[in-house]
């Protein structure tokens, strides 16, 4: 691998790394554009590599944040199981339904959130 | 309790799924509004949910030709200790910052959505 490429990479993993931390999010966000931009990565495989590269971020996040103790483990169980079956119906149902209307009313739903939580 | 878990999980999944979002999006504010959950629990709980469901995409993706297996794990060795940075900085500074600026990234997400036909996480 060319060793600019090999920056670019570690780059990537770093601004990926401190957004997923400081977020608890994959860190697809930073990821994906950043795939396309600067490695010529089409659309999907950004964001399928970009699942792998969270699989890791993501475990790695979550054992410090179990170190510190902030993890309800009971209910990230919860959440994450089902989710998987939601990811399977939601590709399901993006053939089947309005999908800019969904799109709009899952911003709108974002975006009350960010209210809710600046507001508190 | 776990019922409400149980529906943060199928729907962030289900959008997930539909637009190509990752889960942290929806996890969090669910964990925070819906389970009242504080905004670094509910971040680092909402980072457990999302390894299985990141396993199960990134297999579905290679059966689909769209995984680069090598690079995806590199730049995922390269992020852990930068991983690691993000939790010790989010454990050392205000919560009130941290909420800001969750708020500012699901704007940002939102703002992404209305604004293109192919949104990303």
């Amino acid at each position: 691998m060319p060793r600019s490429r090999t920056l670019k990479l570690g780059a990537i993993a770093a601004a990926a790394g401190v957004f997923s931390g400081l977020f608890g999010v994959g860190g697809g966000t930073v990821m994906v554009p950043l795939f396309i931009l600067w490695l010529g990565y089409e659309e999907r495989e950004a964001a399928g590599t970009s699942l792998a590269a969270i699989v890791i971020i993501a475990g790695a996040a979550v054992i410090v944040q179990l170190i510190y103790g902030n993890v309800h483990v009971g209910d990230g169980l919860l959440v994450g199981v089902p989710a998987v079956g939601g990811v399977v119906a939601g590709t399901w149902l993006q053939q089947r339904v309005p999908r800019r209307k969904l799109q709009i009313l899952f911003a709108l739903l974002l975006l009350a959130s960010a209210v809710k939580l600046v507001i508190g | 309790m776990s019922l409400g878990a149980i529906a943060i999980g199928f729907v962030a999944g289900a959008i997930a799924g539909m637009f190509g979002v990752g889960g942290g999006v929806v996890f969090v504010p669910g964990l925070v509004i819906l389970l009242g959950l504080d905004q670094v629990d509910a971040e680092a709980t909402s980072l457990l949910a999302i390894v299985p469901v990141a396993i199960v995409g990134a297999y579905r993706q290679s059966g689909y030709g769209n995984l680069r297996l090598r690079e995806g794990l590199l730049v995922g060795a390269l992020a852990v200790p930068f991983a690691a940075l993000g939790v010790v900085i989010v454990n050392a500074i205000p919560e009130r910052a941290i909420e800001l600026g969750f708020a500012a990234l699901i704007v940002y997400v939102a703002i992404g959505l209305l604004r293109s036909d192919a949104p990303r996480e």
